[in-house]
């Protein structure tokens, strides 16, 4: 196990969630949560499907309004019904489970246009920017291809570049190993490791344990919408104080090797 | 090599097969007592080859109506179908007025609307208002059409997958820019083959404008149906509506067959 960590991690927090709940009709999947995150550091989110992990995500993302509490990037207050809610999603990326990239587009084209159209790069400094982060992604082979062409591991990465595209300050990322092929799995799970080691600020749900335990500064639990546990990997790993967090955590070890692949 | 060769005979087969059915309704037809009567009504060659000359230049007002029609259908149908699929409530009577405009003008038979803008509108001399039948054809075409062209466009754009738009959002465009980068670049190239469809109704369709006097090539062939009370100039003029309409319905199916492939495969 590569140890990735031992970095500095700045002090002011880049995204702070206070009291964050979110329902959807009666059913509560977010209740109060606080999470900070600070610059450089990379926090996992664990927990069982349904336990408000990818619900957090999106709210973070500005892609879902929140029902109470706030967030904050960089100290400044923002929320998906602000008028520059597009402008702050700029400055964060999220990757999706299922990729969702764009068919219509080669792999290039994915990854430069946001930089293009978003933050209004000319094409040829957008393509520039584009070729880089594939090429740091091990896809410069592939820079014209269409995602159709592409396996699950090479599109995933795709849309990691292109979520990096727009030089976010927090990476959001969410399950995004789940729909690959278990061979595919590593290849990501390696350009994380890289991202991480290069000091980009993370907040990843993910059911992969051991990348969790190699990859996290702190790994929270969660349960009911709710953040149980947290702490550094060592502590929720070796010695969990909560019940909840020592009974999910030996589900998931009596599952076998594969979940903690 | 076993396959081509058996395709092969396939195809010889179904040559052979064809050409006798064909020649055994030829005879059947031709020795049937009426053959002669049906044959000098309507598929008189001396008055298919006078008429053609006459009908064909009739067309071009066909050709004209239809393709001024579609240019100006394309565009107003797509805001058509955006209006309808805008969701701010802000927009509620944009979206309302769509609805009804493409309930009204796709519920209501062609024909009368064409018969009443295209007498009733110039009845009312309004000053400034164009009298032509040829500006009021056009008109209730594109009304008409734009109405059906929208509901296409329509469940295009609503046949990609919201989390195309989620994603688009997520990286920071507008609501705009998603459409207009990742949303409607596929929805437009999924609905060729229905915006096909419905260009050819409207090629067809272009005959019901005769009722207002424009000479197109209906009209023309009644013209000169009336003068030799022979049925002959009428099928000269589905003749050439075939012309064009056929090798555009194959055209539909080859696209939509390419498209069914495309989405087995998996493909874009």
């Amino acid at each position: 196990m590569a140890r990735v960590k031992a970095k500095r991690i700045a002090a002011a927090p880049v995204l702070e969630l206070r009291g964050v709940s979110k329902r959807y009709g009666r059913a509560l999947v977010l209740d109060k949560i606080d999470l900070t995150l600070a610059e450089h550091e990379v926090v996992c989110l664990i927990g069982a499907s349904g336990s408000g992990k990818s619900t957090l995500l999106r709210c973070a993302d500005l892609l879902e309004p929140i029902d109470a509490g706030s967030i904050a990037l960089d100290g400044r207050a923002v929320s998906a019904d602000d008028r520059d809610a597009d402008e702050t999603r700029r400055q964060l990326g999220i990757v999706f489970q299922g990729f969702s990239l764009f068919p219509h587009l080669t792999a290039l084209e994915n990854v430069a246009l946001a930089p293009r159209v978003a933050l209004g790069l000319t094409p040829t400094a957008a393509e520039k920017r584009a070729r880089a982060l594939l090429k740091q992604l091990g896809l410069a082979a592939k820079a014209n291809a269409y995602p159709d062409s592409l396996s699950g591991g090479q599109q995933q990465r795709v849309a990691i570049a292109r979520a990096l595209a727009t030089e976010p300050k927090v990476l959001l990322l969410d399950e995004i190993t789940s729909a690959l092929d278990p061979v595919l799995v590593a290849d990501v799970l390696e350009a994380l490791r890289a991202l991480a080691k290069g000091g980009a600020t993370m907040l990843i749900a993910t059911h992969e344990m051991a990348f969790a335990a190699d990859v996290a500064d702190r790994i929270c639990y969660l349960e009911g919408g709710r953040i149980i546990e947290q702490g550094s990997p060592e502590k929720i790993f070796g010695a969990p104080r909560d019940a909840r967090t020592r009974a999910f955590l030996k589900r998931v070890r009596s599952v076998g090797a594969s979940a903690l692949r | 090599m076993t396959a081509a060769r058996s395709a092969r005979k396939g195809t010889l087969v179904a040559v052979v097969s064809t050409l006798f059915v064909a020649t055994l309704l030829a005879i059947a037809i031709g020795s049937s007592p009426s053959w002669p009567l049906v044959q000098k009504a309507f598929f008189d060659g001396t008055y298919f080859s006078t008429s053609l000359p006459d009908v064909v230049g009739a067309f071009f007002i066909n050709i004209q109506l239809f393709v001024l029609a579609e240019i100006l259908i394309l565009p107003i149908g797509l805001l058509i179908a955006l209006a309808r699929s805008i969701t701010n409530p802000a927009f509620a009577p944009l979206r309302i007025f769509a609805t009804i405009y493409t309930d009204f003008f796709r519920g209501v038979p062609s024909i009368l609307l064409i018969y009443v803008l295209g007498f009733g509108v110039p009845a009312l001399r309004l000053p400034g208002v164009p009298k032509e039948p040829f500006f009021w054809a056009l008109v209730t075409l594109v009304l008409i059409y734009s109405a059906y062209v929208s509901e296409v466009y329509r469940a295009g754009i609503e046949s990609i997958h919201p989390s195309q738009e989620r994603a688009a959002r997520a990286l920071g465009l507008t609501r705009f820019q998603a459409l207009r980068f990742v949303v409607l670049p596929q929805a437009l190239r999924r609905v060729v083959p229905p915006l096909l469809n419905d260009f050819i109704g409207l090629q067809k369709d272009t005959a019901l404008v005769s009722i207002l006097g424009v000479v197109e090539a209906f009209k023309q062939a009644q013209i000169l149906k009336s003068a030799n009370f022979n049925f002959t100039p009428l099928m000269t003029t589905a003749l050439i509506f075939l012309v064009i309409t056929i090798p555009m319905t194959r055209l539909v199916d080859r696209l939509a067959a390419k498209d069914r492939a495309a989405q087995q495969g998996g493909a874009r």
